[in-house]
């Protein structure tokens, strides 16, 4: 090959094409850093800003104001339907109904995924893939037997019923997660603990419980992100100030009556987005474990 | 323990046996409780809507037997055509173009760029976010007096105009714009952790034969993540089946019914005009949507992971 006289021309102009596909590269990455970063930032400049200068200027602009003030007013003294509290109310409904649903069902899923993998009995198999059934249950399915149920227990609009439904919902997708955990971990590990007499809870908590964190961080964070960002049960189960957040919100954006108050109202959007991105940003490692497990399994 | 047990052996018959049988069965017990919790609301919640969708139930369930009855007048109603097929133009052009996003980020995110994570942390965040907030901030951006337009127009673009959301035509692709933000990250994770997994051995062997960048891609990369793809086409499909309140947020299924959703329309059914059971009898064709969709692909799992165990 020429290789020695096409030694210099050539491995200029390959180093000067590696560059612009480089720069090429950042150009397209950027572009759509800007298209998913573009809300986030309009929303949280625009809870800072002025109406009168939103108004003028739109939404997309360079601030020219700026106050605190809307924060407050979204948290506790802006009108909701009716009621002038704020969305402070339907945040910590959020929080009653999400904190207990997720550590409930994340609790029962390790059992049943411990039981389903680790003490398997006839049937076992076929009941682990009739429980995962209801990952794929559209919601719409089981709107009005929950509602019937909810109605016989006394439950109807309260915090406990949604805490009921998001648990019993919740239980297939936590048992999936933790039996496909469960079912990689040797199973002599759990016969010799058998063999030195150790029972059923014994092992579980001695044995399952210390090999587990990373499962159950996964499935908390996952069920904590899928039950506050829940909508459609919220809305149906529960009304006025019983409403979860995300409820609450749509009742607050799309009450056409007044002029639109973007400032509060983007306080109020960033105050019912900001305990699941918490939770991403300082979580983002078993967000992406919980995804690519869950989706390859 | 040893201790305490040893006295046990000459009433073994008794107690013990008792104790020994009922210590067997603990896993089966501890299990039953929501096991049963969980087959009623799989099973017999969904025979209970399906039992419905074939009674004459309007306002409050009645168990008179009407066959399929309103599964024919759901198929002549307006709204729900409106809405099966804006499913239709929305789940294709969502899933393609999460995919295609998804792709292209993954592949220029293993190019060994700088600052890869934060990257990632861009791209994914919005799967976090929920769809009702996804949905409230589009529909701002998108509003001609408040949003893009007015920006755009600032700039000295003064003619410019941009009111796809106000247009029954146009409004179902900001429905498609919002939906890629929300989910095309996702895509993009899964990619990039089935290009990163692939044997970079034969990467390698390819580069000694001389192949270029866009060969070990199309050649070697993209099919050995082929089930990959399929997974990705799955569940995206699922979530634009499920799609509900991302509309309900962005449009409200406006102007007039021009973006409604199948799950908008069982809403509505249901909970606004009092006709419980033409809603369940949408609700079961949302059902056998995911069914079509799901079933043949956990057959497909099955089959794979048992000529993988074979295989070794």
């Amino acid at each position: 090959m020429a290789s020695a006289a096409a030694y210099d021309p050539y491995a200029t102009s390959g180093a000067a094409r590696r560059t612009t596909v480089k720069v090429l590269i950042y150009m397209i990455l950027a572009l759509f850093a800007g298209y998913y970063l573009l809300p986030l930032v309009v929303i949280i400049l625009n809870s800072f800003r002025e109406l009168e200068e939103i108004s003028r200027d739109g939404l997309i602009a360079i601030p020219k104001s700026f106050s605190l003030q809307y924060w407050p007013s979204a948290w506790s003294t802006f009108c909701v339907g009716g009621t002038c509290e704020g969305i402070a109310p339907n945040f910590w409904n959020s929080l009653y109904m999400t904190v207990p649903a997720t550590i409930i069902s994340t609790a029962l899923g390790a059992i049943n995924g411990y039981i389903l993998s680790k003490w398997r009995f006839p049937g076992a198999n076929v009941i682990f893939g009739a429980v995962t059934i209801g990952v794929f249950l559209p919601a719409q399915m089981v709107l009005l037997p929950w509602a019937f149920v909810l109605g016989q227990l006394n439950l109807t609009n309260t915090i406990a019923g949604l805490v009921f439904v998001h648990t019993i919902q919740g239980l297939s997708f936590t048992t999936l997660f933790c039996r496909n955990y469960y079912i990689s971990i040797p199973d002599d590990l759990i016969k010799a603990a058998r063999i030195d007499g150790a029972g059923f809870w014994r092992i579980f908590y001695k044995i399952i419980l210390p090999i587990s964190p990373p499962i159950l961080i996964v499935t908390v964070v996952w069920q904590f992100t899928g039950i506050w960002n829940e909508f459609l049960f919220g809305v149906v189960f529960s009304s006025g100030s019983q409403q979860p957040i995300t409820a609450a919100l749509i009742a607050l954006t799309t009450s056409g009556t007044s002029v639109r108050e973007y400032n509060v109202e983007a306080a109020a959007v960033l105050i019912a987005a900001l305990p699941p991105l918490l939770i991403y940003f300082f979580g983002g490692r078993y967000f992406v474990r919980g995804l690519t497990q869950g989706a390859i399994k | 323990m040893t201790a305490l047990a040893s006295p046990a052996p000459q009433r073994r018959s008794g107690w013990q046996s008792f104790r020994d049988r009922l210590s067997n069965i603990t896993p089966q017990m501890v299990l039953f409780p929501s096991l049963v919790l969980s087959f009623v609301y799989i099973f017999v919640f969904s025979g209970w809507t399906f039992y419905i969708s074939l009674s004459n139930s309007s306002l409050l369930p009645s168990y008179d037997f009407v066959g399929f009855e309103h599964y024919a007048s759901l198929w002549q109603n307006r709204r729900w055509n409106v809405a099966y097929r804006n499913l239709f133009l929305f789940g294709t052009l969502y899933v393609a173009g999460c995919m295609f996003v998804g792709l292209l980020m993954a592949i220029l995110i293993d190019q060994r760029i700088r600052g890869e994570s934060v990257w990632r942390t861009i791209y994914l965040y919005p799967l976090a976010v929920s769809f009702v907030v996804t949905g409230t901030v589009w529909t701002w951006l998108f509003n001609p007096t408040s949003g893009l337009e007015i920006f755009v127009q600032g700039l000295g673009w003064e003619s410019f105009a941009f009111g796809w959301i106000i247009d029954r035509n146009l409004a179902i692709y900001t429905v498609v714009i919002t939906g890629i933000w929300h989910s095309s990250g996702f895509a993009m994770v899964l990619f990039l952790a089935g290009l990163r997994s692939v044997d970079q051995d034969l990467v390698k062997a390819a580069q000694i034969d001389g192949a270029g960048l866009v060969r070990i891609y199309t050649k070697i990369l993209l099919p050995a993540i082929g089930p990959i793809f399929l997974a990705v086409l799955v569940i995206l499909l699922q979530f634009a089946i499920k799609t509900f309140d991302l509309v309900l947020a962005l449009t409200v299924g406006g102007p007039g019914i021009a973006t409604t959703m199948p799950a908008i329309v069982v809403y509505d059914f249901m909970f606004q005009r009092g006709q419980i059971a033409e809603g369940a009898a949408a609700a079961i064709m949302i059902l056998l949507a995911l069914t079509v969709i799901v079933v043949p692909y956990a057959f497909y799992a099955i089959w794979r992971r048992q000529r993988e165990a074979a295989n070794g």
